[in-house]
């Protein structure tokens, strides 16, 4: 092997550089969050896991409707109706940001730019 | 043939993927096993390649220069274009491999009525090919949110560069629209432009597809076909993968097995293929060597140290008297014949 001196170190390099989350995270996976739920209610706006896969869609649906075209409907669960709104449902139910939305995002490192604007009253 | 071959090839395989996924326990094949045999084969293979390619000697000094070499002290030396020392080198190295210089000098040769030939500068190839890279790169580094818990600081930042329009939710990234739009002009630059259609190969195809597909699950995933697609699952999944306890945590939709195996297919093909570039590039004695020869000897390691130089003296003192006998002009005549 000609010029091992350059060629092994940088291999050695670049197999540190591929396997980095090996070592980054050294076998520690850490906690998988566990957002605290609301006592208020027993549903949400829809099923559970469509919930958890699809909410930042059904906000911009509703932000849509409700914005630009005008239909501040209400809908219901369980028999009481909730506003189309991010503050006035949501966060109605899920009371604690932190506990709730924050735990998810921090742990999948989504930053959502909504509270540039809108409030959330952040309980200690 | 060339193109239905890599395409039929992508389908396939996205198609076995897909399928195979809805088996029930097969999820742990295509979520843990594949992925584990796709890395193994990745870093096995890329070291065995390299390793390979350092065992082969460079007879010759070959770097490529394009630009004036370095002479008498009052002629300009072209110090990127024909370099003569390690920092030189280092310097060319560091342009081709973040900026791909060397594609900037692409020409076209045209033949019009005349008949006259011209070359044309044709930076095309070289533009794309920037757009896909950096697209690329910055995709992978930003999937590195999966993987680390918690998550480093710099990716805070790259996930806000990259999604600073704030165009939907989920955030609209912008190299998402890059690396689609850098892989079709990649490909309509080898249907379009006859030269390289002519020269293209299925396995020029198979790679721009297979990416091709990696990206439009991926994309499919994050802002259209969410149903399945929870990321909470997913990076219980990513960070068992890489601490060595994986998990399997809920029902994932097909599209993101399709996607992971599509990467792991990426990540076998890779080191076996010409994307092995990515390692060549730093190999490549044309680009890597300095234009020192007439500084440094190169000496070719075939060379079998028992034969010894021969120089032009020891040759005429060889073959002096034949030479004399046929009339070819020695440097050192005979000498004198003493008797009779
Ligand atoms: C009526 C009160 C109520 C409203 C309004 C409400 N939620 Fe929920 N949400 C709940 C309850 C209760 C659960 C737990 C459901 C379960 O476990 O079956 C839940 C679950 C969730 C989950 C899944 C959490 C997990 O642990 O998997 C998400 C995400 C969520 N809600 C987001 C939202 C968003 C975003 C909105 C606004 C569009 C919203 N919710 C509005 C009551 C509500
Ligand atoms: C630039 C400031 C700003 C940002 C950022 C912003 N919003 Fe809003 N949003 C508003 C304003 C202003 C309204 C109108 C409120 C009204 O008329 O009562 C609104 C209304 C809404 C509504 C309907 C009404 C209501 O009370 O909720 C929804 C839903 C909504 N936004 C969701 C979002 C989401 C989701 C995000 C983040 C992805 C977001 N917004 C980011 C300013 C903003
Ligand atoms: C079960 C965990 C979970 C909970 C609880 C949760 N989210 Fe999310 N949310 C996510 C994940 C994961 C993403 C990122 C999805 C992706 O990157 O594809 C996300 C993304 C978003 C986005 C889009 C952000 C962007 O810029 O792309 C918005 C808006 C959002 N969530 C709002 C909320 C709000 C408001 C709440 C609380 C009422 C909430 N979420 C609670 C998991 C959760
Ligand atoms: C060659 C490597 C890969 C490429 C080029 C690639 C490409 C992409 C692209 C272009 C997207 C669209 C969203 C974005 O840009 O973030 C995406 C999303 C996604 N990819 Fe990959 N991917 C790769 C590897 C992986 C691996 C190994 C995993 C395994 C965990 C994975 C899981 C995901 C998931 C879960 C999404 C959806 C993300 C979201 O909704 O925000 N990808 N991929």
């Amino acid at each position: 092997m000609y010029d091992s001196g350059k060629i092994i170190p940088g291999l050695i390099i670049f197999v540190l550089f591929v396997t980095f989350p090996v070592w980054y995270n050294h076998g520690d996976a850490g906690a998988v969050p566990k957002p605290e739920l609301p006592k208020v209610a027993k549903k949400c706006v829809l099923p559970v896991a469509q919930m958890r896969d699809e909410h930042m869609q059904l906000l911009l649906d509703w932000r849509a409707e409700v914005l630009r075209q005008g239909e501040w409907g209400f809908i219901k669960i369980d028999g009481k109706p909730f506003q189309r709104s991010l503050q006035n449902a949501c966060l109605k139910c899920h009371s604690n940001k932190k506990k709730f939305c924050d735990t998810c995002h921090t742990y999948a490192a989504v930053n959502p730019y909504c509270w540039d604007c809108h409030f959330a009253r952040v309980k200690k | 043939m060339k193109y239905t071959f890599p395409l039929g090839a992508v389908i396939v395989l996205a198609l076995i993927a897909w399928l195979g996924s809805q088996i029930p326990g097969m999820q742990y094949l295509f979520g843990i096993a594949v992925p584990y045999l796709a890395m193994a084969l990745f870093l096995g293979g890329f070291c065995y390649r390299v390793i390979k390619w350092a065992k082969s000697p460079v007879p010759f000094h070959i770097p490529t220069t394009c630009g004036q070499e370095y002479s008498l002290p009052w002629i300009k030396q072209d110090k990127l274009e024909c370099p003569v020392n390690t920092s030189q080198v280092v310097a060319r190295m560091f342009l081709e491999i973040f900026l791909f210089r060397s594609l900037w000098r692409n020409t076209k040769a045209m033949v019009y009525d005349g008949p006259k030939l011209t070359y044309e500068s044709s930076k095309w190839l070289w533009l794309f090919g920037l757009l896909f890279h950096y697209s690329f790169l910055v995709i992978v580094i930003r999937h590195m949110r999966l993987f680390l818990n918690p998550v480093p600081g710099f990716l805070h930042g790259l996930e806000f560069a990259d999604g600073i329009l704030q165009i939907g939710a989920p955030n609209l990234y912008l190299t998402d629209v890059t690396i689609l739009l850098a892989l079709i002009l990649l490909f309509g630059r080898r249907l379009i432009n006859r030269h390289v259609r002519y020269i293209s190969l299925p396995n020029d195809m198979f790679p721009l597809f297979l990416i091709f597909a990696i990206a439009s699950t991926g994309i499919m995933m994050r802002y259209f076909f969410r149903s399945g697609v929870d990321i909470i699952n997913i990076k219980q999944l990513a960070v068992g993968l890489v601490t060595l306890h994986p998990v399997i945590a809920g029902k994932l939709s097909p599209l993101f097995y399709t996607h992971l195996f599509l990467v792991s297919t990426l990540l076998v093909y890779f080191p076996f293929s010409k994307l092995m570039h990515m390692g060549g590039v730093f190999l490549s004695p044309t680009r890597n060597l300095a234009n020192n020869s007439r500084m440094v000897r190169h000496i070719n390691p075939w060379n079998d140290p028992n034969i010894k130089p021969h120089p032009y003296s020891a040759y005429e003192d060889e073959f002096r008297e034949n030479m004399v006998e046929m009339g070819i002009p020695v440097e050192k005549p005979l000498p004198e014949k003493t008797e009779a």
